[in-house]
């Protein structure tokens, strides 16, 4: 019971449920699960579908923050590759072909991961701090998805191209499908190889790092753009489950999100570590937040405070420092943990 | 070094998104004070290019002062009211004939109003108010009425149901909270609506304007309330997310569920020739001919009223079909 009780990500299991018993009070049918037309249909199953895209991008976030770095232009890419590839598909003579999608799919994606390289060069080449480096992405990358698109909003009507973040697959959204091979892809290479060592490592101490042999500029350039393809990815879902690529709106302060499912998931923003079943879960609670709060009718002028309530307990439950203070009771001596939990918004 | 490249940077990335967004820069740039030649010279500061309808608001006021022979300096805030103070203050020192503006938000806009009345330059609003208490800092104000349309929106309703006595479970989706055009038309539409007791608003949730999230929340809509009549979105682009979710659940849009939107972009208007939507009431960002029309009145001293509304009309599916291929915007 007490290696449970201590588990890091008891917590955030504790909120998720706890959300979960809400809507089975609140909201009728919550928990089923049918087939219709083919495929899985039910609250559930919505949560995963729209809460895919920021599990993406929150992966991505998860290692550039365990390189004690920052990204925000995350957003701003999510609308780029969703532009680039809708402006392709547009152009295209026949909108069904799949090699076109496949062609504006790789480009678009070969773009995120070019500004994810640009990202990784101001930060680790020229030694910006990544706050700053990544704003400047941020706030020129709306323009950009904006020249792309001529300030429009670009329908597109292309069936291979729906599939990314609108089709089924096996009965199951294949949003979810991409989510499970990056993620397991992700999981491979910074668990079982050396990656995950040698990010966390340069998050401790790069200097240290660099003595020690190992390449920091090559592992944080590696961080950035990984963050930036998750984002690209996470940008078509976006675009292609509404079939339309909005430059202004798409994305819009998905960074902010993402690092709070980083920080609910008990990655510490000063880098050094990281744990990415706890940032899919942080994620989840967001969307499961997002998706309680439709379901059981919060007025739109309260959906913030709502939010931001959850939200406050979930970090301050998460905080050893909080717990043994309120509990009176110090199991064990509290790590000198920095006050991350603070420095976090959500985004309406 | 470090600091030069960051600014180099900085300047590059500036320069990429004003060429995104400053597409009518190329018409001002002649010389100021222009009365001389008798043509009326117009500083028009715009909000920005955020969406197709602006775009289309922005692009029908240059065809319209080019037809009405008005000499037309156009700026671009890129949704930031300090960039618009600034355009209109450069337009007071060029002593244009008159300026007219979309305010970004509606308040904190005494001082420069002030200055270009001392200026003795009058100002016209369009599409969106100021709060100012002083009204007589701006000569009139032109754009839609969101109330009414509400209203409209709320009367086809009636009028489509009038025969029945079964309740009407009605969902709403509004759009950004807070925002005039949110507030007004869930106002207007309330206000008739709330008539008759059998019309019920079963849930109402904000959609922020846009798509995606019009189609997330109608997704959980259809989830937690199993009996949807009418869905009514606050714009287009919301009730077209709508449409793919009500599709998603094996229902048929226009059909299972009635929709009425507001705005009548081409997207919109597609769906609604197509019988996915039954009903738009138009908010039209075609003012520009509207505009030039009270802008020579102004310049000439003639009296104007101090509110304009937009002619604007509304759309069933048939009048759709007849309409779509003439669509600006």
């Amino acid at each position: 019971m007490n290696r449970i009780l201590k588990h890091r990500l008891f917590w955030p299991v504790v909120v998720l449920v706890a959300l979960l018993l809400l809507n089975l009070v609140f909201t009728d049918g919550f928990f089923r699960i049918q087939m219709r037309e083919g495929h899985l249909y039910g609250s559930l199953i919505d949560i995963f579908r729209f809460g895919a895209p920021l599990i993406l991008v929150a992966t991505g976030m998860t290692l550039v923050i365990a390189t004690s770095g920052i990204d925000l232009s995350v957003g701003s890419v999510v609308a780029i590759a969703g532009a680039l590839a809708c402006m392709q598909i547009s152009d295209l003579s026949d909108q069904n072909s799949v090699s076109g999608v496949l062609t504006a799919v790789g480009v678009a994606l070969a773009l995120s991961v070019v500004l994810g390289l640009w990202n990784g060069f101001l930060v680790a080449g020229i030694g910006i701090q990544p706050i700053i480096a990544t704003l400047i992405l941020m706030v020129a990358g709306r323009g950009l998805a904006q020249l792309i698109t001529d300030g429009q909003i670009t329908t597109v009507n292309s069936a291979p191209y729906k599939l990314i973040g609108g089709g089924y697959w096996l009965t199951l959204p294949f949003g979810i499908i991409i989510v499970a091979v990056v993620l397991a892809l992700t999981a491979f290479l910074t668990r079982r190889l050396a990656l995950g060592l040698l990010i966390e490592s340069v998050g401790g101490n790069a200097e240290a790092s660099r003595l020690a042999g190992i390449s920091a500029r090559g592992v944080l350039m590696t961080v950035y753009a990984f963050c930036a393809l998750c984002a690209g990815i996470a940008g078509l879902m976006i675009s292609s489950n509404v079939s339309s690529a909005d430059g202004n709106n798409a994305g819009l302060w998905i960074e902010l999100d993402a690092i709070l499912a980083v920080v609910i998931g008990g990655t510490p923003l000063s880098g050094g570590r990281f744990s990415l079943s706890g940032t899919v879960l942080g994620a989840l609670i967001i969307q499961t937040l997002t998706t309680t709060i439709y379901s059981i009718g919060v007025p739109p002028e309260t959906t913030l405070l709502f939010k931001a309530l959850v939200v406050t307990i979930v970090c301050l439950i998460q905080s050893p420092a909080f717990r043994a203070k309120v509990f009176h009771r110090r199991r064990r001596p509290i790590e000198a943990r920095p006050a991350t939990e603070e420095k976090v918004r959500v985004s309406a | 070094m470090l600091k030069r490249i960051s600014a180099l940077i900085l300047a590059g990335a500036t320069a990429l998104t004003m060429a995104g967004c400053g597409s009518g820069d190329g018409s001002g740039g002649s010389s100021g004070g222009g009365a001389d030649d008798g043509k009326i010279v117009m500083g028009f500061a715009q909000v920005g290019a955020e969406s197709g309808w602006r775009t289309a608001n922005t692009k029908d006021i240059q065809e319209a002062a080019k037809a009405a022979g008005v000499e037309l300096k156009f700026s671009d805030a890129q949704q930031k009211q300090e960039n618009q103070i600034k355009a209109i203050r450069s337009f007071i020192q060029q002593k244009v004939d008159v300026i007219a503006f979309s305010p970004v938000v509606e308040s904190g806009w005494d001082t420069v109003l002030k200055e270009a009345q001392n200026a003795k330059i009058p100002v016209i609003l369009t599409d969106r108010a100021v709060d100012s208490k002083d009204t007589s800092l701006y000569k009139t104000f032109l754009g839609s009425d969101f109330v009414e349309e509400g209203r409209k929106a709320g009367q086809w309703l009636v009028e489509q149901y009038k025969d029945s006595s079964e309740d009407v479970n009605i969902v709403q989706l509004e759009g950004t909270t807070g925002s005039a055009p949110a507030n007004d038309r869930k106002a207007g539409f309330q206000e008739v609506i709330s008539a008759d007791p059998k019309f019920k608003i079963i849930a109402s949730q904000t959609g922020d304007f846009t798509r995606a999230k019009g189609k997330e929340v109608m997704e959980a809509f259809l989830k937690s309330n199993p009996d949807i009549d009418v869905l009514y979105a606050h714009n287009d682009d919301m009730g077209l997310g709508a449409i793919e979710a009500i599709e998603g659940a094996g229902k048929v849009p226009g059909k299972d569920i009635k929709i009425i939107t507001v705005d009548a972009v081409r997207d919109g208007m597609q769906a609604l020739a197509d019988g996915k939507i039954n009903f738009i009431v138009e908010c039209s960002p075609l003012l520009g001919a509207q505009l030039m029309d009270l802008a020579k009145k102004v310049v000439a001293g003639e009296q104007v009223p101090q509110r304009v509304v937009t002619e604007e009309t509304t759309f069933t599916q048939e009048q759709a079909k007849e309409a779509l291929p003439n669509r600006k915007y």
